[in-house]
């Protein structure tokens, strides 16, 4: 017992002393989580900005309540000059200009900003179709009413901080396990356990405890920075359940960082390799970029990366509002992935450099 | 008595290359006892296969009577084991590595005072291991190895890359404990370390055992010339060829060398003619003893 407590005392004031580890395990993520969380606080992309040259009157004489949906969803500026305002349209510095001549709304963008024109097409688009109804004086026969599937309140940061607290444990379990045998063994200080009373038992159980207790550590480090109000994050559903969830994934990065410092000769071959791993792993599972967008391979990649199930898991607990069984799928898919990588670990492993 | 060390016709083979090709040696009780020999000896394998650490090909090793291989827990308390200055924890303190070892091996904490002292590095004790020199690290490598108080201690190289200051207050600590009566083995490439330091050394090349002996036998046995040098020009090369028992005379601008194997009348004669400024009187070493075994200059 004396053994398993230094051994992991050792291990852990071998993590917390070495800065690059802490900056890349702890204050990374963090970063992105503040960066991220605060920077998309307004619910992604800002507002297209179109001029109005002249009068509109269209939209110069519609009912204040009108009028404020439509300052929701595009900023209109009141412009001067026509020159002036396209010149501005194509520096991308506005998104359209808008100008009424009889009854014909007139709309002039860019096709530089793709996204930008087509935002304001539809908008005015649909503005003029209701116009026209309501000119009618008939009641719309279809309506369409579009609800988001979260809580309307839904932030970015519910989305950003499961991924980075996933990204943030992926790190530390990885480059822990990893470098930890790598330096080991070639310091010779694997070989010079296996001949102290020291079972491999010990050794390994005290590495798995340290790192569970870290990536725990880190877990709550996260989500305690996250509900701060100016993140704002709100835990609903079964978020205690992130806790099982993360010690599962830890042991699946440890199971990688394993396999890493088994086949990996020196420390920079060993963290070239799990770089290699962990950021695409990272990309893949949607802890950066929304992997809905990604093409259906690189899909069926990340189903073979266990960072993808925790973070997908943690999402489901912790912002979804699901229950504690959401947590058991992605608890024993975590699982069985690090059982397998282990074995095939143990295979490859070496006490020696040569 | 049972030798503390009996190793068998040990083999060992890595490919093509045997690194360990049929040794057997034995050593005692409290015997200090040096494995010598150039860098690829194969001095580090053989090592190692006493400490238990690699499987022998073939052959047989036993220490304080028990088989070395598989790992057997018996032994591991009674042993000491250094393999590398650098085999420690990263970015613990001298006192914190101490520690560790220490609980690894069930040892009161007291004790790791008490090797910071015998090792001198007590001021040391609150810095990182790899802050320290190179004789520090050493010095604390070999704490860590003795910090159970083992009966045999294995040291691998424990002087390779320190100035000549650090090894000769390596070579104290050594000493002092072989004093202790532990059973000391070490490996190295200096010859005159292992000259000054050990019971009998084994002389490695090629995997082989060349000659095992005390050193001063193993010199006395090659019954080299004892080599008499003089400032040049105390006295011409001529006469001092013609002193009775000279075998062979050379000289350069600074010395003229006077070779052999009877040197008391020879250093008569030259006291005779006024001729011992800058004498000094210099007899074979270990490394003479290598380069007759092998017929090549010894290169550590």
């Amino acid at each position: 017992m004396r053994a398993f407590s230094s051994l992991s005392s050792a291990m852990l004031k071998g993590f917390y002393r070495d800065k690059l580890s802490l900056f890349f395990a702890i204050l990374f993520p963090l970063f992105f989580i503040v960066i991220f969380g605060t920077v998309f606080a307004n619910n992604g992309a800002a507002r297209p900005q179109v001029i109005e040259i002249g009068a509109v009157p269209l939209i110069d004489t519609l009912p204040a309540e009108a009028k404020a949906s439509l300052d929701q969803a595009v900023e209109l500026v009141q412009g001067t000059s026509l020159d002036d305002a396209l010149q501005q349209v194509q520096k991308g510095d506005a998104d359209a200009v808008l100008q009424q001549e009889g009854d014909t709304i007139l709309l002039t963008y860019s096709s530089a900003d793709p996204v930008g024109a087509a935002t304001v097409q539809g908008i005015f688009n649909a503005f003029v179709d209701q116009a026209n109804i309501a000119v009618s004086g008939l009641p719309p026969t279809y309506t369409l009413q579009t609800n988001q599937v979260e809580d309307e309140s839904l932030q970015p940061i519910q989305y950003i901080a499961p991924g980075m607290i996933g990204y943030g444990i992926a790190v530390g379990a990885v480059f822990g396990a990893a470098l930890t045998l790598i330096t080991w063994r070639e310091k010779k200080l694997l070989r010079r356990l296996r001949l102290a009373p020291v079972s491999t038992a010990t050794v390994v159980g005290s590495r798995v405890t340290v790192s569970v207790a870290v990536a725990i550590g880190q877990l709550v480090l996260f989500v305690a920075i996250s509900v701060l109000p100016f993140l704002g994050l709100q835990l609903n559903g079964a978020w205690y359940m992130a806790v099982p969830l993360v010690v599962c994934g830890t042991l699946a990065f440890l199971a990688i960082g394993l396999l890493v410092g088994s086949i990996a000769k020196t420390a920079e071959g060993g963290s070239g390799l799990a770089n290699l791993i962990v950021l695409p792993m990272a990309f893949l599972s949607g802890a950066f970029i929304p992997l809905e967008a990604a093409p259906a391979w690189l899909v069926t990649v990340s189903k073979f990366l266990p960072m993808g199930y925790l973070v997908e898991g943690m999402k489901d607990v912790m912002v979804r509002g699901e229950g504690p069984s959401a947590a058991l799928l992605p608890m024993v898919i975590l699982l069985a992935f690090a059982a397998v990588v282990t074995f095939i670990a143990t295979r490859v492993f070496r006490w020696d450099t040569a | 008595m049972v030798d503390t060390i009996i190793a068998t016709n040990v083999v060992k083979r890595y490919g093509p290359l045997t690194a360990v090709d049929d040794v057997s040696i034995s050593v005692g009780h409290g015997e200090f006892f040096g494995i010598i020999g150039p860098n690829g000896a194969g001095k580090t394998t053989l090592l190692e296969m006493i400490e238990g650490l690699r499987e022998p090909d073939s052959g047989d090793i036993q220490v304080l009577g028990e088989p070395v291989w598989p790992r057997n827990a018996k032994l591991l308390h009674r042993m000491g084991v250094q393999l590398q200055a650098s085999a420690f924890f990263e970015r613990l303190t001298t006192r914190e590595q101490l520690n560790t070892f220490a609980s690894l091996y069930g040892t009161p904490p007291g004790r790791v005072d008490e090797m910071l002292e015998m090792v001198a590095l007590t001021d040391k004790a609150g810095t990182k291991a790899e802050k320290l020199s190179g004789g520090q690290a050493q010095r604390l490598s070999i704490a860590c190895a003795l910090i159970h108080d083992p009966e045999i201690v294995f040291l691998d190289e424990p002087s390779a890359a320190l100035d000549p200051q650090a090894r000769r207050n390596l070579w104290d600590v050594l000493r002092e404990i072989n004093d202790r009566g532990k059973t000391v083995v070490l490996t190295t490439h200096y010859m005159d370390e292992a000259e000054s330091l050990c019971d009998r050394v084994a002389i490695m090349d090629n995997g082989k055992i060349l000659q095992l002996g005390p050193p001063a036998e193993l010199v006395r046995r090659l019954d080299a010339p004892v080599r008499i040098s003089v400032v040049a020009g105390a006295l011409p090369v001529e006469s001092a060829r013609s002193i009775e028992g000279v075998d062979e005379v050379s000289g350069d601008k600074v010395s003229t060398v006077i070779a052999t194997r009877r040197p008391s009348p020879v250093l008569a004669a030259l006291a005779e003619a006024n001729a011992l400024e800058g004498l000094q009187v210099r007899g074979a070493t270990l490394e003479d003893v290598f380069l007759d075994l092998t017929g090549r200059e010894y290169r550590a």
